[in-house]
């Protein structure tokens, strides 16, 4: 449970950092919180060559509101995320699945970029970035480039990143007034890795639903949108039978997999009671901000 | 591979040493510092039991390298006695029997230590939800909430005004660069003119 040998940057400068990455390609492994990259390590699962820590950089280490979105700089922490009362009024959302990642000990270290470049599907960050319709600032050899959440998520583990650049920022767009949100999820135990998570945000008007969003964890290689849900809810009244429709969609068009910790017919069938609780808790916001 | 001087700060008082960027802080803090009380289960941040205070943030020690912590101001168990006097969330321990084999308990005390400096009034359910990121094998954990309610208790009562030295305070929220350059650039000049080296006093 001893990591292998690397070669240790701690760059001083966003610069300096990208000349690293840029020097060493993928051969690097960038380091922020380190919660999942050093167990991988420890485990040898990863065995990097060169690791760039990035948190000698404090200029990274941000959380404003701009322009309608939440930026979060690559090096804020998970437990300033939560913390944040610019979380709590314009992203709840965003506050209540951050609440949700690992333990305090896990975010008090963890950063949201580095869950979102680790790419896991199961983890709330991807899912949070996509149901939100976020984007990142990617910076590397070229420059900076802005991608979206959609394009940015290939497969497990696997982002459309080049190795040499460095995700300097995400932007979680806040949720529109009146929205309702919800984040749900089950776990075998707290704390661990959810089975499956759902985030909900629905927007209702003049007695039916104007604008639904669906996104899941744990049930595909990247985060899912439910987009046939999503269809099956717009313009629809909400109440009780909807939802049981949004989640029969949602388990006709899930493809989870079977893994140690659950079926893919477990999963399924857990997506659908998610998306329907998780949508009933959202209308029921939605009613109290009207 | 290059080994690395590494100098940081542990319960206020300053600790040097070499090691390759490989060597976990949990090591370091044992073998190169000397500090066994800080315990070594999983190593791969799910037990809680090498949970120390880094810069004031209760943390995982084994998911961070040595290197790392250069600079940085930790807290472990060793700090939290007075000589021989227990501090108030040693004692509820004691008096709750939220050990037994304790091995897991350095991690605990110290999870509680931050959650009750940051929280200092909670619910059963804050103090479950606080305490998941540590397992226990013993207990059950019936004891270990019911002695950090006390704890609670007895902090919240104001009779022990010296329960959060300076080494086990909080930083500030990360969203605040400057303060943590400020910081930096303090233990940077500590270092420098060498008088980090005398232990701080307990009380402030």
């Amino acid at each position: 449970m001893k990591p292998a040998a690397f070669e240790y940057h701690a760059p001083r400068t966003v610069d300096e950092a990208l000349a690293l990455l840029d020097a060493h390609g993928d051969e690097a492994k960038v380091l922020a919180g380190g919660q999942s990259l050093v167990p991988m390590m420890n485990m040898r699962l990863a065995r990097p060559g060169v690791v760039v820590d990035i948190n000698r950089l404090p200029a990274l280490d941000y959380l404003t509101l701009d322009g309608g979105a939440l930026r979060i700089g690559a090096l804020c922490r998970q437990r300033a995320v939560e913390r944040s009362a610019l979380t709590a009024e314009h992203c709840p959302l965003l506050r209540d699945a951050v609440r949700l990642i690992g333990h305090l000990q896990i975010r008090n270290r963890g950063t949201v970029v580095g869950s979102i470049a680790h790419a896991d599907p199961a983890a709330e960050m991807t899912a949070a970035l996509t149901i939100l319709g976020g984007e990142v600032t990617a910076t590397g050899p070229g420059g900076e480039r802005t991608i979206d959440a959609d394009e940015l998520f290939v497969s497990y583990l696997t982002t459309s990143l080049d190795p040499r650049e460095l995700i300097t920022e995400a932007r979680f767009p806040v949720l529109p007034a009146g929205a309702g949100w919800s984040w749900t999820e089950i776990a075998r135990r707290h704390g661990d890795f959810a089975l499956v998570g759902v985030g909900v945000v629905l927007s209702v008007r003049a007695g039916v639903v104007a604008d639904a969003r669906i996104a899941l964890t744990g049930v595909g290689p990247t985060p899912v949108r439910a987009t046939h849900a999503e269809r099956a809810l717009a313009g629809a009244a909400p109440g009780d039978a909807l939802w049981e429709q949004a989640a029969e969609a949602v388990r006709a068009e899930v493809e989870p997999d079977d893994d140690i910790h659950a079926s893919a017919a477990y999963r399924r069938h857990v997506a659908g009671v998610l998306t329907g609780r998780a949508l009933a808790e959202a209308h029921g916001r939605a009613r109290e901000a009207a | 591979m290059a080994v690395r001087k590494i100098a940081l700060r542990i319960n206020g008082k300053t600790y040097t040493g070499r090691a390759e960027p490989r060597k976990l802080l949990s090591d370091f803090i044992r073998e190169d510092c000397g500090l066994t009380g800080t315990h070594v289960g999983c190593e791969h941040g799910v037990c809680g039991a090498c949970t120390i205070l880094l810069d004031g943030e209760a943390v995982r020690s084994c998911l961070l390298f040595a290197v790392q912590a250069e600079g940085a101001d930790l807290a472990t168990v060793e700090g939290l006695a007075d000589g021989d006097r227990l501090h108030p969330i040693q004692q509820a321990y004691q008096d709750h029997h939220a050990l037994q084999c304790g091995f897991c308990t350095p991690g605990f005390l110290m999870t509680t230590l931050a959650l009750l400096r940051d929280t200092p009034h909670l619910t059963e359910t804050d103090i479950r939800e606080a305490l998941a990121g540590n397992l226990c094998r013993c207990t059950g954990y019936q004891h270990i909430v019911a002695a950090v309610a006390a704890a609670a208790a007895a902090l919240a009562s104001g009779a022990h005004p010296d329960a959060y030295p300076p080494f086990a305070r909080r930083v500030g929220d990360s969203v605040d660069p400057a303060r943590k350059e400020r910081k930096r650039n303090a233990a940077n000049d500590r270092r420098t003119t060498g008088a980090a080296s005398t232990r701080r006093p307990r009380r402030t």
